[in-house]
């Protein structure tokens, strides 16, 4: 299972490395989305910086349903997804390899994002070990739960409408909790953060092992 | 496929109840010391609560039943749609009764309350598992991807409603399923029967609404089923006869 997981996930981020679509496109995009934001929240009011763990937790999201999108397009074309189904490769590793790409590619933006916060927004950080923790598992969680709906999303002639609706309501605790925990370790009181941490691991690991368990029967079926 | 006695007799069960709810609720109840007579509210917002989640536990339990390779029949996969649309209905008229409440009671139309919030969540959850089961398929295909879907949305509520709840928590606590208050309420006792008959009114409602729901579904199934079967020896009989001039021609 570990193998295939590393075959799979190598063979997603060689495509992302080699096409450049989401240093090309879902970065800039991220870049466009923290400009944005400061355009709705007008930047001398000091919202902004307030609002900044949140500004930053949602552009994540989106960030997230554009790399999705992106990683179960490149199955769609050529029979990728069938040569995929009879490659042999075990689907509980399939998908941890899918989730681990998307998760790798997502932490590359958050910190791209992070960055972006730092200078854009003025805030100092904090609290860096809740930070990372808070992220890793957020991370971990919208990557699990992203494959899955991803996957049952594919293939589908209207995806591009569904994905959103069906994903963004069940990460909803994702954003809620990242978003608590970043502004706990920003705000310099990490105790505060902690037991958002849990939420964070709780449905990482739920997703996980749905996804694994359900990801054979979803690749078999959908087509 | 007619509706049989039985749901004809549930269904007049269910209006009869009602009712004798309505009389209940807007004329023998007193009005509520502080709530004046938004407590009214409660007789049909409480039991909508109730039945919205009696309908999604339907919808995790037919999931779970056709996923379970024993118990694998469509059957139950549109038995879990069919009570998931019932569902949502009650989750609407949750929110909208709880938002009329929360106006007279709190003086706004919505608050960031935890249940509240974790309710609309509960909503578009479910929309888009109603989005999710209208796009077509082949219908095997279908019904796992469904199943999955509603198995992936129901695991996620135990997490939202925590997460919302420790957000922010300003909503009364539940009056009703607390077991030392479940024996000994301390609503007034009118009001307390009248929120017990509102619950098994609402549940007759939801059972027949499921019931007809459920069996609109099956003949829909086997509209598609007999209507593909139908359409294929009726291009045979054209390519036989070589009659073929009809603008479905060509199609298989």
């Amino acid at each position: 299972m570990w193998r295939d997981a590393a075959v799979m996930a190598g063979k997603d981020l060689r495509i992302e490395v080699r096409s450049r679509v989401a240093t090309n496109q879902v970065a800039p995009f991220a870049f466009l989305v923290l400009i944005l934001f400061a355009f709705a929240l007008d930047p001398d009011r000091g919202v902004l910086g307030t609002a900044a763990a949140g500004l930053f937790w949602v552009a994540v999201l989106f960030c997230a349903l554009l790399a999705i999108q992106r990683a179960f397009a490149v199955e769609a074309s050529d029979g990728a997804r069938d040569n995929l189904r009879m490659s042999g490769l075990d689907p509980a590793g399939m998908f941890l390899g899918k989730a681990s790409a998307i998760a790798a590619e997502l932490a590359l933006l958050e910190i791209i994002l992070g960055a972006g916060v730092v200078i854009l927004y003025n805030r100092s950080l904090h609290g860096p070990v809740l930070l990372v923790v808070t992220c890793v598992l957020a991370t971990i969680g919208l990557a699990a739960a992203g494959t899955l709906y991803g996957a049952l999303a594919a293939g589908l002639r209207v995806r591009e409408t569904l994905l959103p609706l069906l994903l963004l309501p069940v990460v909803a605790p994702v954003l809620l909790a990242a978003t608590r925990a970043s502004e706990a370790a920003l705000g310099g009181s990490p105790g505060d953060g902690w037991p958002w941490v849990r939420v964070l691991g709780v449905f990482a690991v739920i997703y996980v092992a749905f996804g694994v368990v359900a990801f054979g029967p979803l690749l078999e079926e959908s087509s | 496929m007619k509706s049989g006695v039985g749901t004809r007799i549930l269904g007049v069960a269910a209006v009869a109840s009602l009712a004798l709810l309505a009389v209940m609720a807007l004329v023998i109840t007193p009005p509520d010391v502080n709530q004046q007579d938004a407590v009214r509210l409660i007789y049909i917002h409480v039991p909508v609560a109730t039945c919205m989640y009696v309908a999604f536990g339907v919808t995790a339990l037919g999931s779970i039943l056709y996923l379970w390779r024993r118990t694998r029949d469509r059957k139950w996969d549109l038995l879990a749609g069919a009570s998931a649309e019932v569902g949502v209905v009650f989750t609407g008229l949750t929110l909208v009764t709880g938002s009329i409440w929360g106006r007279t009671t709190w003086g706004v139309w919505w608050t960031w309350d935890a249940r509240l919030t974790s309710t609309a969540i509960l909503f578009v959850l479910f929309l888009g598992y109603l989005a999710l089961r209208r796009v077509g398929g082949d219908p095997d295909a279908r019904a796992k991807r469904n199943s999955i879907a509603a198995l992936a949305a129901c695991i996620d509520l135990p997490i939202v409603h925590k997460s919302v709840e420790w957000w922010r928590t300003l909503h009364q606590k539940s009056s009703l399923l607390d077991e030392e208050t479940f024996l000994h309420p301390h609503i007034h006792g009118s009001m307390y029967w009248t929120v017990m008959l509102g619950i098994v009114s609402m549940l007759l409602l939801l059972s027949w609404l499921l019931i007809q729901r459920y069996r609109l579904a099956k003949l829909e199934d086997r509209f598609e089923d007999e209507g593909l079967e139908r359409a294929i020896a009726e291009r045979r009989a054209e390519a036989l006869t070589g009659t073929g001039t009809g603008p479905g021609t060509g199609m298989l």
